[in-house]
């Protein structure tokens, strides 16, 4: 008996609803998602007896596809369906022919996108945007999304609720087809995926099987960004650089009992080659602009810190200049403070806090566990190790996660021991900007 | 050994694409642990919600409409050594976590 893909249903989810929801009309999403959930449920209750067929995508797409006539059959004369549609929905003559045309594979390819970029609608904050793509794209349940950013379920229903509100009152779905549109809400697609790649690689969720799908999910809907002309673009590779090295190294950022590790301490041979590799290669591709986005950059720090074969063999020179760039292109204390994490590498811990004197806008930072971690970590190093001790104090009170809590206890520790374990190479991971 | 049919009664949908798969997971590993021991005689079928109902006076009317939890879903047909041994199979069966039942019925022997 074949068994599904790992996360096939939730794929598909995203895929269906995309295209229920352009027959449908965006302002009949509700609805939509009905007629996705009955194929799905259909399919648990005929798949355990008749097993999972060859191409189980193509049969959830085409009994979605039954649902949905269905549903229109029942719905035509109370509902209003997709403005360009509602004619040849309405008479049984053209409903069969018009629906099978709809779901049909050339119309279906931009589907995924279509409602991707309707997602970031520049009226709804950021992250509704990116809670809505992971529920309506991703397939995660209010449930699943509330997990996921460590919010109250009852918060996360009411945020998503008002975000779908908003979605069905533009009307249509985005016009991806129109190459000036595209690449005006192009940025805020980057964006967005950016921004689920990050709660997945530094959100507060406990758990690494979130942080690892969340991840993955950013990168996925990232590759599909590519498959599109309009979406080949070089920031979009240079985000599928950043995406997949930073993701390649998610295996080794904890130990066997889920304690986070700092660069240097990571075992490199559990890195994903595979990932590496492909993230080189988006890099390569990502070349071809005008000029470089914060993605490239980002991304090249990213290969920098991930190609070396040992922590020492670091190049900290161009990495501070890059991070340089970055500050330019995209102010941020946190990039800020990566910088200094990095000059505090090459020229010693008292230049390390210099630089952290100097992040003009530091008080920011005043909630971000890692600045009074990394002043920890440079006052540990310069020997002053009370001082030390007070901030890692402080970093432990602001932590997230059991991780990060972990972590600071670790470092408090530290405090005591001998200094072999004082100096390790205080690298955080990529900034999140 | 003794034939059984298990009527599959209930269930609640999975709140998710994510947990309906991994639901499905279930019953795939569940058949087939009945099934390396030798014990499955037909998979059997799903069933639809509801059909037609033929009363004695040859009246026709839509239906059943059980409740959600009563509904069968399907069947099953097994064998075992005896009614106990059917029943302790069942307890596998991933329909439970989902606040529904199975119904183990032994298949009426003929002696003929």
């Amino acid at each position: 008996m074949i068994e599904p893909v790992e996360h096939l249903f939730r794929q598909q989810a995203g895929r269906i609803t995309a295209t229920v929801a352009r027959v449908f009309g965006i302002q009949n999403l509700g609805l939509a998602e009905d007629v996705v959930q009955e194929a799905f449920c259909r399919a648990l209750e005929v798949w355990p007896f008749r097993g999972v067929p060859r191409d189980a995508a193509a049969w959830l797409m085409a009994t979605a596809k039954n649902c949905a006539l269905d549903a229109l059959r029942r719905e035509r004369t109370a509902r209003r369906f997709a403005p360009e549609l509602s004619e040849a929905l309405l008479s049984e003559w053209t409903l069969v022919p018009t629906v099978e045309e709809l779901f049909s594979p050339a119309q279906v390819k931009d589907d995924l996108l279509r409602m991707m970029f309707s997602c970031c609608h520049p009226r709804l904050a950021e992250t509704a945007q990116v809670a809505l793509i992971l529920h309506i794209l991703c397939g995660f349940s209010v449930q699943e999304v509330a997990a996921a950013f460590v919010s109250r379920h009852d918060a996360m229903e009411k945020r998503i609720g008002r975000a779908k509100k908003v979605l069905a009152t533009s009307r249509k779905l985005f016009d991806i087809a129109a190459p000036p549109d595209f690449s005006a809400r192009l940025p805020a697609v980057h964006r967005a995926l950016y921004l689920l790649f990050n709660e997945g690689y530094h959100g507060a969720s406990a758990e690494a099987a979130v942080h690892e799908e969340l991840c993955r999910e950013a990168l996925r809907l990232t590759t599909e960004l590519l498959q599109h002309p309009l979406g080949a673009v070089p920031a979009t590779h240079a985000l599928a650089a950043l995406l997949s090295v930073n993701l390649a190294r998610l295996p080794g950022r904890t130990d066997a009992e889920g304690n986070l590790l700092v660069l240097a301490e990571q075992d490199r041979c559990r890195w994903n080659r595979e990932l590496i590799e492909s993230g080189l290669k988006h890099l390569e591709l990502s070349a071809a602009g005008p000029e470089p986005t914060a993605y490239h950059i980002e991304a090249a720090i990213a290969v920098l810190h991930t190609t070396p074969q040992r922590s020492q063999d670091t190049d900290w020179h161009t990495i501070i200049s890059l991070y340089d760039a970055l500050l330019a292109l995209a102010p941020s204390p946190i990039v800020a403070l990566n910088r200094a994490i990095a000059i505090a590498q090459i020229h010693g811990p008292e230049q390390g806090l210099d630089a952290i004197q100097g992040i003009p806008d530091r008080e920011r930072l005043s909630s971000y566990p890692f600045y009074p971690a990394a002043l920890g970590e440079f006052e540990l190093r310069r020997g002053r190790v009370d001082d030390a001790r007070e901030h890692f104090k402080a970093a432990l009170a602001l932590s997230r996660n059991p991780a990060e809590r972990r972590f600071m206890d670790r470092r408090i520790r530290a405090c005591s021991d001998p200094p072999s374990l004082q100096s390790r190479n205080f690298q955080l991971e990529a900034p999140s900007r | 050994m003794n034939e059984y049919v298990f009527l599959y009664r209930g269930g609640d949908r999975p709140a998710s694409p994510e947990q309906g798969q991994q639901w499905l997971q279930k019953w795939t590993a569940w058949f087939k642990s009945m099934a390396e021991k030798g014990r499955v005689v037909d998979r059997g079928q799903p069933l639809e919600r509801s059909g037609k109902t033929v009363g004695s006076d040859r009246m026709v009317t839509d239906g059943p409409f059980a409740e959600a939890k009563d509904i069968i879903g399907g069947y099953t047909l097994i064998k075992a050594n005896d009614l106990a041994e059917a029943a302790e199979l069942a307890k596998g069966c991933p329909i439970l976590e989902r606040a529904g039942k199975v119904e183990v019925r032994p298949v009426m022997k003929m002696d003929m």
